[in-house]
């Protein structure tokens, strides 16, 4: 092994130039820039002034800002079990082969290709109230509720649901199916010898063996939820009356629309709390579980 | 045969999911292509009675969509580039030396992959404007060209390269350089290739940063520019051109995909190796 003194650090420096400037910095910056006043359209809060705490009990304080968390727990909690479920499920389907089989997994991943704003386009059309075949499928299915999903204040949410669930399913998919065909057969076929079969078999048996893909397409999902809300520019707008309105999106409106840039700060402090908070749980979690 | 019948419902059932998730594309597909003359109506949704071009030749002459297309590929190709460049880097060295804390900073380096850079767009918008690059594909580009992610796949290639092949080589009086060139790139092919695709598609795809940091067409890529089109006053609900717009901005990338399905596959499989 030889030593070099400084050709590492140079070969690394241009990597690690770019996470300080573009990682490592803004998080300072939003650290205390969380703790300032600073509003570019009112003059008085042209130029930060120390507030300590305040933004964050003003934000937890503001009932718009509970509906954002509100939204943005509903969101996530439906979304992420859902794709999951549905995902591990759709693995199962395109596992074995069948005539077809290549044609089926395209129709499940193709979405995944798309940009976010083209399935959101996609689907406000199939959307449509009236003769959106959405309603229209939902019609003859019996359903006799309201058609204009994205304006309804109890659908509009739901409907974003539908569009990222239509559009990561097969993305998980990919992850599960990639387990099931690398998982040990023998370990499956032992277990059915032993009577193992349906539910019992995928909770006690498959899961276990597939949990590091499992632990990886959770943590992705969680993470894409929380980082895309493309299709709220397209579909809901965060709207009616904020319904809609989901973590990012509300940071976006309150640093581009509202000019609060000491609230913008602190929101997204809280966004990377959060989403430190999950990565990190999620690793000591399969760290204690390897042992 | 009950093996049989279970095979007959997979399938049919199979059927019915991949009529379910085509239906939203390929309606749109279809309404792109209906002269703007015939409305919707209930019965007659899907199949006007001719097929017309109309719709695409209304949304280009609406947006530049040319324009957004060189917008994102150079947006797209400067990351792809400057990630190999930097990531291949920063991964002989990881992989290559031992030194003076190369654990610490590998780990500053990591940080990167659990904090997405969409959830900063705030303080880097104003890093962007202080560097003068507000509304330049360089601005939009610029924050990812440091990838841990890339520093991350390339040196778990690299470590499976014997220690002693590198030696050897450098016994023999080849420089680093050449190391990387001729033993270290060589056999991370794959995942060099894993790398441009899934950044194609995450950059390619990618709308909420280009959208505060852009705001003319002059830097504007595809995605923010099929928002601001949905936007536009005039559009209102005028299906076809908007399902036009849409597929102009989509079916490019989905053509590549199809081409290079495999490799994409691998691809996305490969930011699963953890």
């Amino acid at each position: 092994m030889r030593r070099h003194r400084v050709l590492p650090y140079l070969l690394v420096a241009p990597t690690l130039c770019f996470v300080a400037v573009f990682t490592l910095l803004p998080l300072g910056e939003v650290l205390v820039g969380s703790l300032f006043k600073q509003k570019l359209n009112i003059p008085k809060y042209q130029h930060p002034v120390f507030n300590g705490l305040g933004t964050f009990a003003d934000l937890f304080g503001d009932p718009d800002f509970l509906q954002v968390l509100a939204n943005t727990g509903i969101y996530v909690l439906v979304l992420i079990p859902l794709l999951l479920i549905v995902a591990l499920g759709l693995a199962f389907l395109v596992e074995a082969k069948l005539k077809g089989l290549a044609f089926f997994r395209l129709s499940i991943f193709h979405p995944t290709v798309l940009p976010m704003v083209s399935a959101a386009t996609v689907w406000m059309f199939f959307l449509t109230p009236g003769y959106g075949l959405w309603n229209q499928a939902l019609r003859i299915l019996g359903y006799t509720g309201p058609q204009n999903w994205v304006g309804n204040p109890s659908l509009a949410l739901f409907s974003l649901i539908l569009v990222a669930f239509w559009k990561n399913v097969g993305f998980l998919m990919l992850f599960f199916l990639a387990g099931l065909q690398g998982m040990d057969r023998s370990v499956v076929e032992a277990a059915r010898l032993d009577g193992a079969a349906g539910l019992r078999m995928v909770t006690r048996v498959i899961l276990p063996l597939i949990r590091r893909q499992t632990l990886f397409v959770t943590t992705i999902a969680f993470i894409s939820a929380f980082q895309t809300v493309d299709h709220l520019f397209v579909l809901t707008q965060g709207g009616p009356s904020g319904r809609s309105t989901l973590l990012l999106y509300y940071l976006w409106e309150v640093r581009f629309d509202r000019m609060d840039i000491g609230r913008a700060d602190a929101v997204t402090v809280i966004m990377i709390a959060v989403l430190l908070a999950f990565t990190i749980s999620n690793f000591l979690m399969s760290e204690r579980n390897e042992k | 045969m009950k093996s049989n019948a279970a095979t007959l419902v997979r399938f049919a059932f199979l059927c019915l999911i991949a009529f379910l998730m085509f239906t939203p594309i390929a309606w749109a597909l279809a309404a792109s292509f209906r002269p703007p003359t015939v409305p919707f109506a209930l019965g007659n949704v899907f199949f006007a009675p001719s097929l017309s071009l109309e719709n695409y030749a209304k949304a280009l002459s609406l947006a530049p969509f040319g324009r957004y297309y060189v917008n994102t590929f150079w947006q797209v190709g400067a990351i792809i580039a400057a990630q190999l460049v930097t990531g291949s880097l920063a991964a002989f060295a990881f992989a290559r030396y031992r030194f003076a804390g190369d654990r610490l900073l590998f780990t500053i380096i990591l940080l990167q992959m659990m904090i997405p850079t969409a959830a900063l767009l705030v303080p880097n918008f104003s890093t962007i404007r202080f560097l003068g690059l507000y509304d330049t594909i360089p601005g939009i580009a610029l924050p990812f060209f440091g990838s841990a992610f890339a520093t991350f796949l390339l040196r778990q290639s690299f470590l499976s390269i014997p220690r002693d092949l590198g030696d050897a080589a450098a016994i023999d009086g080849c420089r680093w350089d050449q190391e990387l060139r001729f033993i270290f790139l060589p056999t991370a092919k794959s995942s060099l290739a894993a790398l441009v695709l899934s950044a194609l598609s995450f950059h390619w795809n990618d709308f909420l940063w280009p959208l505060v940091i852009t705001q003319s067409d002059t830097a504007r890529p595809l995605t923010a520019g099929l928002v601001r089109f949905t936007q536009m006053g005039e559009i209102g609900a005028q299906w076809g051109l908007l399902s036009a717009a849409t597929m102009i901005v989509t079916l490019p990338l989905f053509v590549v995909f199809l081409v290079f399905q495999k490799q994409f596959v691998r691809g996305y499989l490969s930011s699963g190796i953890k």
